[in-house]
C-alpha cells in the first residue's frame, strides 16, 4: 500500500469510530444564568438527540456550574453539538468524553417495604454484598442507597425487584475527566484570552 | 469608554444621575451611537416610547406598520451601514411578530438589538394580558437574550447586547424589559462592554495553520477561492482583492458574499449555488485546492455533499468554529477573522497567475452565455424577462446601487444579472429565504445609505407579504426605488412545480390587485410597464425621480431561472436548460 492509502485507511477507521453510536458524556462549564439550561437542551432537541441523564452542579469555582449530560450518539455528532453549546455566550467550556476518558458515577435509591426487610437477612446480605448501604429506616420501609455505574445499580434493582420495590430512582451521571487540569486554571486561561481579543 | 454623563469628583467618586429605566434605555442607545430605531408601540413598552418623545431630536424613531417590518428595516440598515440595527416592539404579539426577522438575522449573521416591552415582573408567568415567553421563544434564534426585571440592570445589559450583537460572528440579540423596570429609577452610569469571560468572539489566528495554507496554495495547480459574507462583515474586501490578485486565483461568491469582490474584476468568475453560474459550480469539482473564506457551505451552495469537491484539499477560513467541519471536512481550518487571516496569508503566498485554469472558467461562461444568457437577455418572447430589466438597471446605475431583493426567481435573477461594484451593496435574505424581507429592508437600507441609490427588487408574491410598509416609506419620505417583477405567480415555486411536479400548479397562481393604485394610495409615485419598448424610459424615469418610486414590470409568466442545480443533486449536475 502507498503511504497515502494507509493514511486513507486510517482516516476511514477513525471516521467509522466517529460514527459509531455509544454513550458519550458532555460536560459543560457555565456562568450562572437563568434560562441557560434551556439554551443547552434545545441544541440537543434540534438534532433529535435524546438526553439520557443530566445533572447540574456547582464546581470548585464560585459562581461556575457544571452540567453533565449523558447521551447516546456518535462522536462526530456530539462534537458538532459541543461546538454549538460553546457558542452560548455564558458557556465557559464544553467537552465530550467517551467512557474511558472519565471517572463517573451515579447514585440510586431503593425503597423496600419493612415487612420484606424483616423476613430473614436476605436483603441485608444483598445490601452488604453489592456495596450498598442503608440510608434510612422508617416504620414501613427502608431506603437503600448505592453508588455505581448504571449496570451495577441496575443489577441491585433486578435483585430487589422480587421483594416488592416500592420506589426506585437513579440520579444523572456525574463525571470528572482524567486530565489533570484544574477548572480554575482553565478559567484563568479563558479570562486571559478574552482580555487579549475583545474588540 | 466612560460616558460624558459620569464625571469624577474631587474624591474620585463617580457621579451618576438618577433617571428612570426607560430613560436609561434611550440614553444607553445614544451612548452606543444609535441614531435610528425602527419600532411599534404598545402597552408594555409605553414608558420607553414616552421617554422617546423627549429625545426625538437625538434618536430618530421610524414607526413601521408591522413589527416584522421593523426588524427587516433594522436588518437592511445594519447590512448597509455595518452598524447594529435596533428595533422596539411591545410584549406578546409585538414581540412574536419580530421572530421571523430575528431568525433571518441569526442565520444571515446580522447585528441587531431588539428591545421588547414585557408585562410587570409581578405578573410574569400568570398569562397576563399580552404576556408571552419571548425569552423562551427567541432563544434558538438569538445570539443572546436577556430579561431585565430591575431598572439598574439596564445600562450594563444594553452594553452587553451591543457588544455581543456586533462582535465575532454578528447576530441578533433580544432584551426583554418588564414594565416596572422601565418605570423604576436607577443611578445611571454607562460603560461600554469590553469583554465577557465566557465569550470569545475573535479566535486567535494560528500562524502555523496560515503557513500550512500558504504552502498548499503555493503548490496548487487549480486553486479556487469561494467567498461569503464573512469578507464583508470583516471589512476584508481589500485584503481579498490583494490576495486574489497576488495569487491569481479565480474568485466565486455565495449569495451573501456578492459585492465583496467587484463583479467586473477579471478574477471574478461569478456566483455560486443552485442558480449560480455554470463555471463556478462545475469547477468546484475540478479544482485541487478550495479556499473558502467567510462562508458556511450552505446546502444551496454545495448541493449533494457526498459529491462536493471530493478531489480538493479544503482550506476553510471562518470566524465561527462551529461552522468548521460542519458540512465539509477541511484539511486546513483557519479559525479566525477573515481580514486578519487574509492579511497573514498575503505575505506568505507566491505571486502567480493561473491563466489556463482561469480560461477553463471562461470556456464555461461561453457555454452559459450561449445556452442561457443570450436567450434570456434578448428573448423572442413577447413579454419582458426579469433578466432584461435587471440588466438595464445594472447598466443604468453602473452597478453602484444598493440592491435589496426579496425571495424567489427575481432574487436569483437579480443576483445573476446585477453587476455589483460596491461592497455591501447586496442585501437579501439568504439563509432563511424570507419572503417579505425586501420592502422593509430596502427602506431601512435607504435610511442608512444616505445619497446612495437603493433599489428593491421584489416579486408580486413577496411584495404582498409586507406591502403595508409602503406606509412607512410614505410617512418618512424614504426615497427608495421599488421594482416589482410581476409574473402573477409564486414564480420560484411554480418553476419547481413545472420541473419536478409535472406542472401541477397547486396554489401558485396569484390574482393580484392594482399595485400602481395601491402605491398611489400611499402617496408614492408609481408606474407600470409591460412593453419592451417602454422599459428603458420607465427605468430612467424611476431613477431620475426625486423621492420614493414604485415601478411594476409585467414579465413573462412562466419563465424559469437557469442554470439550476436540482435539489439534492451535486454541483456537477448543474442544468443549463
Ligand atoms: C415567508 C415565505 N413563505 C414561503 C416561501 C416559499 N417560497 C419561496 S420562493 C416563493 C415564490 C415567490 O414568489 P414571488 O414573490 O412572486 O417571486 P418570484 O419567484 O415570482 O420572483 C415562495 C412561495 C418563502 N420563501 N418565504
Amino acid at each position: 500500500m502507498e503511504l497515502n492509502d494507509i493514511a486513507k485507511t486510517m482516516d476511514e477507521e477513525l471516521m467509522n469510530n466517529h460514527q459509531e453510536e455509544k454513550p458519550l458524556t458532555i460536560s459543560v462549564l457555565t456562568e450562572n444564568k437563568s434560562g441557560l439550561l434551556n439554551g443547552v437542551t434545545i441544541i440537543f432537541t434540534r438534532r433529535k438527540i435524546n438526553i439520557e441523564a443530566i445533572n447540574v452542579s456547582i464546581t470548585e469555582v464560585e459562581g461556575v456550574s457544571r452540567y453533565t449530560i449523558l447521551i447516546r450518539s456518535n462522536r462526530e455528532t456530539a462534537e458538532k453539538v459541543v461546538k454549538q453549546i460553546r457558542k452560548l455566550v455564558e458557556v465557559l467550556g464544553a467537552f465530550v468524553y467517551e467512557e474511558d476518558e472519565i471517572h463517573y458515577q451515579e447514585l440510586a435509591l431503593y425503597k423496600v417495604p419493612m415487612s420484606v426487610f424483616l423476613q430473614g437477612n436476605k436483603i441485608e446480605r444483598l445490601v452488604r454484598n453489592s456495596g450498598a448501604r442503608i440510608l434510612a429506616i422508617e416504620r414501613d420501609y427502608i431506603v437503600i442507597e448505592k453508588t455505581g455505574h448504571k449496570n451495577e445499580t441496575y443489577d441491585l434493582f433486578e435483585k430487589l425487584k422480587p421483594y416488592g420495590l416500592l420506589e426506585f430512582v437513579r440520579s444523572g451521571r456525574i463525571a470528572v475527566s482524567k486530565s489533570k487540569r484544574e477548572t480554575a486554571t482553565f478559567l484563568k486561561e479563558l479570562e486571559e484570552a478574552s482580555k487579549i481579543k475583545s474588540n | 469608554m466612560e460616558t460624558l454623563l459620569t464625571s469624577t469628583t474631587q474624591e474620585g467618586k463617580k457621579m451618576t444621575e438618577k433617571i428612570s429605566g426607560s430613560e436609561a434605555v434611550i440614553k444607553s442607545l445614544i451612548m452606543e451611537g444609535v441614531n435610528t430605531v425602527f419600532g411599534y408601540p404598545g402597552g408594555a413598552i409605553m414608558p420607553i416610547y414616552d421617554t422617546l418623545y423627549h429625545y426625538e431630536d437625538r434618536l430618530k424613531h421610524i414607526l413601521v406598520r408591522h413589527e416584522q417590518g421593523a426588524i427587516h428595516a433594522a436588518q437592511g440598515f445594519a447590512r448597509v451601514s455595518g452598524e447594529v440595527g435596533v428595533c422596539f416592539a411591545t410584549s406578546g404579539p409585538g414581540a412574536t411578530n419580530l421572530i421571523t426577522g430575528i431568525a433571518d438575522a441569526s442565520i444571515d449573521s446580522t447585528p441587531i438589538v431588539c428591545i421588547t416591552g414585557q408585562v410587570t415582573s409581578k405578573l410574569l408567568g400568570t398569562d397576563a394580558f399580552q404576556e408571552t415567553d419571548v425569552i423562551g421563544i427567541s432563544m434558538p434564534v438569538t445570539k443572546w437574550n436577556y430579561q431585565v426585571t430591575k431598572a439598574d440592570e439596564i445600562p450594563e445589559i444594553i452594553a452587553r447586547a451591543f457588544y455581543i450583537a456586533k462582535s465575532g460572528r454578528p447576530g441578533p440579540v433580544l432584551i426583554d424589559i418588564t414594565k416596572d423596570a422601565q418605570f423604576d429609577s436607577l443611578d445611571f452610569h454607562y460603560k461600554k462592554c469590553e469583554g465577557i469571560r465566557s465569550y470569545h468572539p475573535v479566535p486567535k489566528l494560528d500562524l502555523k495553520k496560515v503557513d500550512q495554507a500558504a504552502e498548499l496554495i503555493n503548490s496548487a495547480k487549480k486553486p479556487y477561492l469561494l467567498v461569503g459574507q464573512g469578507v464583508l462583515l470583516a471589512h476584508a474586501e481589500k485584503e481579498l482583492k490583494d490576495f486574489a490578485e497576488k495569487t491569481g486565483i479565480p474568485v466565486a461568491s455565495t449569495l451573501l458574499g456578492l459585492s465583496a469582490f467587484s463583479d467586473d474584476h477579471e478574477l471574478n468568475v461569478g456566483f455560486l449555488g443552485m442558480h449560480g453560474n455554470y463555471g463556478p459550480n462545475i469547477k468546484t469539482n475540478e479544482c485541487d485546492v478550495l479556499i473558502a473564506v467567510g462562508m458556511r457551505f450552505d446546502d444551496r451552495v454545495t448541493g449533494d455533499l457526498s459529491t462536493y469537491a471530493k478531489q480538493a484539499k479544503v482550506i476553510h477560513i471562518e470566524i465561527d468554529p462551529s461552522e468548521i467541519d460542519k458540512n465539509v471536512k477541511t484539511d486546513i481550518a483557519i479559525n479566525a477573522d477573515a481580514k486578519e487571516a487574509l492579511k497573514a496569508l498575503i505575505s506568505r503566498v507566491d505571486q502567480k497567475q493561473h491563466s489556463a485554469w482561469l480560461q477553463e472558467f471562461r470556456d464555461c461562461d461561453k457555454l452559459e452565455q450561449e445556452k442561457v444568457i443570450n436567450t434570456t437577455l434578448a428573448p423572442e418572447t413577447e413579454k419582458l424577462k426579469m433578466a432584461e430589466v435587471i440588466k438595464l438597471v445594472s447598466d443604468k446605475t453602473k452597478g453602484e446601487a444598493v440592491i435589496v431583493t426579496d425571495v424567489g426567481q427575481h432574487q436569483m435573477v437579480a443576483s445573476r444579472y446585477y453587476q455589483f461594484k460596491k461592497p455591501k451593496s447586496n442585501v437579501t435574505s439568504g439563509g432563511l429565504g424570507t419572503m417579505g424581507f425586501a420592502l422593509p429592508a430596502a427602506f431601512g437600507a435607504k435610511v442608512a445609505a444616505g445619497d446612495k441609490e437603493v433599489i428593491a427588487v421584489i416579486g408580486d408574491g413577496g411584495f404582498q407579504m409586507t406591502i403595508q410598509e409602503l406606509g412607512s416609506i410614505f410617512q418618512y419620505k424614504v426615497p427608495v426605488k421599488i421594482i416589482v417583477l410581476n409574473n402573477n405567480f409564486l414564480g420560484m415555486v411554480r418553476q419547481w412545480q413545472q420541473l419536478f411536479f409535472d406542472k401541477r400548479y397547486s396554489s401558485t397562481e396569484l390574482v393580484n390587485p392594482d399595485f400602481v393604485r395601491i402605491s398611489e394610495g400611499y402617496g408614492i409615485e408609481a408606474n407600470r410597464v409591460s412593453e419592451r419598448e417602454k422599459i428603458d424610459d420607465a427605468i430612467d424615469k424611476m431613477l431620475a425621480y426625486d423621492g420614493a418610486y414604485f415601478l411594476e414590470v409585467e414579465v413573462e409568466r412562466e419563465d424559469n431561472v437557469f442554470p439550476m442545480v436540482p435539489a439534492g443533486a451535486g454541483v456537477s449536475d448543474i442544468r443549463l436548460e
